[in-house]
């Protein structure tokens, strides 16, 4: 017999966007968690625990670490109690109109940590007109009771119940049908059920929940920020802010320390959750339909005016009373008819000059953000869904670092990576607006790369190989069967990364400089140079773009697998 | 050329096997089905000759040209095969000659030609009045036409097919085994088909290779396979074959032997170089068996059960003796016999199954 032509397997196609994507992973997940944990250890390249003693023997920061664990343990109980129940009812029952509810319900989620702060002490202060008009306000010069712990707490809990949402609606979706109508037809009545089946059999999902709700509270930094720090009630996130931007960077040592240890804690709950939700196994096999939906009979109408008056109340009367500070002329007027002016959002997209290019850069870094990012996950996902392979899952987990961890963790690993002028190139990155695209790219891969995952999950891999027995190649595969095929997934996943970079102000809090400001950091400077109504005007700006841009993908939400958005029913 | 050759074939899932030390050669223009129940390794064996998997031992040539082996994996895109999924795997974004005209497209095939064979691909399937649809809105069997004239449009030279029919309804099954038996005789294209249906190998197949657990238990002819099993396991899959005990009672001669079933003698089928003495294992079938009042030495069996069948009756019998045998038999209408009655039995016909078994 003739011998065959040989292939080594090296340098085809394939394997090349393989081995580059596995090089570009590295390098935005892999590398600045080394190079943070490399600086805690030995910082300088020596091995020290001098940061390691001075972090340990300094009171303020076992002062942080405690304010840190109260919020979040606090707030996760409240969360857990408020989102869990509307997961129950929402998902249960016969509710009317859950899709509009659940994007209500899901908003917090989506729009920034620190507009929401901002919006409820525009209707918790002094001259908040609900609570004047109820007689409730606090009395005037009085501090805003929200710049306290409990009300960090508050904010949290209402920023995070939309997590425990879907987590425990992810549970209870997959959860056998039969095994809740064998609990009815054995004669218990729908309340037993849910205590004695639902419940139990959701442990695992209510604990991932849980921890998930925990690590996102430990590391949120914009709710302390806005609510704490005026109180100089730091928690480890702001605490790393203040040393930092106060003393710069020669102290980041000291951070990568506080860095490492907040990022310890995480950990923690990740594997928490990690673990609960490999335990969600029902050893049923079925194809889950959604259970028959309990009727609530008379007691509907009670149930559903309930949830929507705490969602309102939660959600939708705190934006509104921001929308009215971005509406009047100075802080504290009260809105009517003539004083009602638009001075305020002219101010800040024409008027300012770090507003104006906080806008401008802002889209910008999103949008290139959402584009790399959504570009690598539908490669990316290519290889995890359908090579599976050790290596590959170890990836898979180092990509979701980064956005597992707090954001500051990432933030104080990227100035330790690009603070030195880069190899080769020369130059360094800090201070420009490129570590900022840096960071978003590492720390939101996951959030475009999991949709583009369910999408393949979705797609019968035959397509791909039909296409491969007709003989087209590993790139022109991807063009013209599976681009066209996962484009819906991948433009949601598009989606989710820009307005969540669109939004964010933890990484670009600590990585912004003059030129490269973030709305974040803008109304982050705002609020704290006492210029509320420009404040307010920019996080109305943010809030129209994003839910505008939330909307936008009811035109294709049909052709995504269900759980991709989080404000879908 | 397009005779395949699988040479000492073995693929391993960790250290699970799935295919062990396979050999086959199917000719150029053969239709071969591979037989054998789900899970026995036909899909893992047919992704080898795709190029899909990489071999574990052994290797795989198309006519000259050895396409797997050691250190040797022509990829899928280069081996030229025409596949028949099981999910038919349609492009879901392209419309009805889009499917048909890609692999055309990638070859690099003039427009003009390329429109032709697309036609005349479609016409073959007649479905040139969808050529506009999309896959979504085309019926089970519709969608298994396309996928077969995407195949006959690219003009392969060796057409693989991993269960086509499990997908359709029974009544769409018999249109579309016409339907590849045509494709087959009017292309003459090497076929490759994996199914668990036996009836529907028997009826396309030139030779069929019954698999278990990851071996090749026989390959020959469909009428070879049902008359003359190699072995106890194929014996049994194929038609229903009943195993009873005997010993050789004679010399064998002309293909044909005398034998002792349990005090019953009778001359069956053998092989021509079955020579050995002592006991041996006979294949038969519901009809070699009759009830004969008039025989001197029949088998006694008691009836279990009458199951009608329209026309005729399934009798399900035991042996009355220690080894407490089932037998089947066909009763014709009407049938004067009921459930617990004693009958004799005797042998029309049988085959001595050869002693080796591949599985032993
Ligand atoms: N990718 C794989 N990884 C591990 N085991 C596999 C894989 N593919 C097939 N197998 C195993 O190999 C055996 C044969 O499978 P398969 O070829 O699909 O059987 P068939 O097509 O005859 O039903 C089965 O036991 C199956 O579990
Ligand atoms: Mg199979």
């Amino acid at each position: 017999m003739m011998l065959g032509r040989v292939r080594p397997g090296l340098f085809r196609q394939d394997q090349i966007t393989l081995i580059l994507l596995v090089l570009l992973v590295l390098a935005l997940s892999v590398a600045p968690l080394v190079r943070l944990v490399g600086e805690a250890i030995a910082p300088g390249g020596t091995f020290s625990t001098a940061a390691l003693q001075r972090a340990w023997n300094s009171p303020i920061v076992w002062v942080a670490l405690r304010n840190s664990l109260e919020t979040s343990f606090g707030a996760t109980i409240l969360a857990m109690m408020f989102g869990g129940v509307v997961a129950l009812a929402v998902t249960l029952t016969d509710l009317r109109a859950r899709n509009a509810f659940v994007f209500v319900f899901v908003m917090p989620l989506i729009i920034a940590p620190q507009v929401m702060a901002l919006a409820w002490l525009q209707i918790s202060g002094p001259s908040s007109a609900l609570l004047n008009l109820l007689g409730l306000a606090p009395p005037l010069g009085t501090k805003n009771p929200l710049y306290s712990r409990e009300g960090i707490i508050l904010l949290l809990a209402v920023e995070y119940s939309p997590l425990v949402f879907l987590t425990l609606r992810a549970g209870l979706r997959a959860l056998p049908r039969e095994l809740i109508e064998a609990g009815l037809a054995s004669g218990a009545s729908k309340f037993t059920v849910v205590r004695t089946i639902i419940l139990p059999l959701m442990t695992p999902s209510l604990v991932a929940g849980m921890a998930l709700v925990f690590v996102s509270c430990l590391g949120n930094f914009g709710v302390p920020a806005f609510l704490g720090i005026p109180g100089n009630y730091l928690t480890l996130p702001t605490l790393i802010y203040q040393r930092l931007s106060g003393l710069g960077p020669g102290v980041l040592s000291e951070v990568a320390v506080l860095s490492m240890f907040i990022g310890s804690i995480a950990i923690i709950g990740i594997l928490v959750q990690d673990i609960m939700l490999r335990r969600r196994d029902f050893r049923v096999a079925t194809t889950s339909i959604a259970a028959r939906a309990f009727e609530l009979g008379r007691w509907r109408l009670p149930v559903e005016i309930t949830l929507w008056a705490v969602t309102l109340f939660v959600v939708i009367m705190p934006i509104l009373g921001l929308l009215a500070t971005a509406l009047v002329p100075a802080y504290g007027v009260p809105l009517n008819a003539k004083s009602a002016t638009s001075q305020n959002f002219a101010y800040v997209i024409f008027e300012h000059a770090a507003s104006r290019r906080a806008l401008v850069n802002s889209f910008t870094l999103s949008a290139v953000a959402a584009l790399i990012v959504t570009g690598i996950s539908v490669l990316l996902a290519y290889f995890l869904v359908w090579r599976k392979s050790a290596l590959l899952r170890w990836l898979s987990i180092a990509a979701e670092m980064p956005y597992a961890l707090p954001g500051v963790v990432l933030s104080i690993a990227c100035i330790l990576l690009f603070l030195k002028p880069l190899p080769v190139l020369g130059f360094s990155i800090y201070n420009t607006v490129w570590i900022l695209l840096i960071a978003y790219l590492a720390r939101f891969l996951v959030l475009g790369l999991r949709p583009v995952i369910s999408g393949y999950h979705q797609m019968d891999r035959a397509i791909e190989e039909a296409a491969q027995v007709a003989g087209a190649g590993f790139l022109r595969r991807l063009v013209t069967i599976i681009l066209p095929v996962v484009a819906p997934v991948a433009a949601a996943g598009a989606i989710l990364v820009f307005l969540t970079a669109f939004n964010e102000l933890t990484l670009s809090a600590l990585l912004w400089s003059s030129g490269t400001e973030t709305l974040g950091v803008v109304v982050f400077s705002f609020e704290q140079g006492g210029e509320s109504t420009a404040a307010a005007a920019v996080s109305i700006l943010t809030i129209l773009v994003t839910i505008g841009l939330a909307l936008s993908t009811l035109l294709f939400h049909h052709k995504l697998p269900q759980g991709v958005l989080p404000w879908r029913d | 050329m397009a005779r395949l050759t699988i040479e000492a074939l073995s693929k391993y899932f960790g250290d699970q096997a799935a295919l062990k030390n396979v050999s086959m050669q199917v000719e150029d223009g053969e239709f071969v089905a591979v037989l054998g129940p789900s899970g026995c390794g036909k899909t893992t064996m047919l992704r080898l000759v795709a190029g899909f998997d990489a071999v574990s031992e052994g290797k795989i040539a198309i006519g000259d040209r050895i396409v797997s082996g050691p250190g040797t994996h022509l990829p899928p895109e280069e081996r030229r095969m025409g596949i028949v999924f099981q999910s038919y795997a349609l492009w879901p974004h392209m419309d009805v000659e889009e499917n048909v005209a890609y692999a055309l497209k990638v070859q690099k095939v003039a427009t003009v030609e390329r429109a032709a064979r697309v036609a005349r691909a479609l016409e073959t399937v007649g479905l040139t009045s969808f050529r506009n649809r999309r896959p979504a809105s085309l019926s089970g069997g519709q969608r298994q036409r396309v996928a077969l004239a995407r195949c006959l449009a690219m003009q392969p030279e060796i057409v693989l097919l991993d269960e086509p029919l499990a997908n359709l309804d029974v009544h769409l099954r018999a249109s579309m085994e016409d339907e590849f038996a045509t494709f087959h005789k009017r292309t003459g294209t090497t076929m490759f088909y994996i199914t668990h249906d036996q009836a529907e190998a028997m009826a396309l197949a030139d030779r069929i290779a019954v698999m278990d657990h990851g071996r090749i238990l026989q390959f020959a002819p469909p009428s070879q396979l049902y008359r003359e099993p190699a072995n106890e396991t194929v014996a049994r899959f194929i038609g229903a074959g009943m195993i009873l005990p005997g010993k050789l009672a004679g010399e064998p001669a002309n293909g044909r032997v005398a034998v002792d079933i349990l005090g019953h003698r009778a001359v069956i089928r053998c092989g021509p170089d079955h020579g050995a003495q002592g006991p041996v294992k006979i294949c038969v079938r519901a009809q070699d068996l009759a009830v004969d009042r008039q025989a001197s030495d029949p088998l006694s069996a008691r009836l279990r059960r009458l199951v009608y069948q329209g026309g005729h009756f399934q009798a399900d019998l035991l042996l009355e003796n220690a080894e407490n045998l089932p037998l089947a038999l066909t009763l014709p209408e009407p049938c004067e016999v009921a459930p617990g009655d004693l009958l004799p039995i005797v042998l029309r016909d049988g085959w001595v199954v050869p002693q080796t078994d591949v599985l032993a």
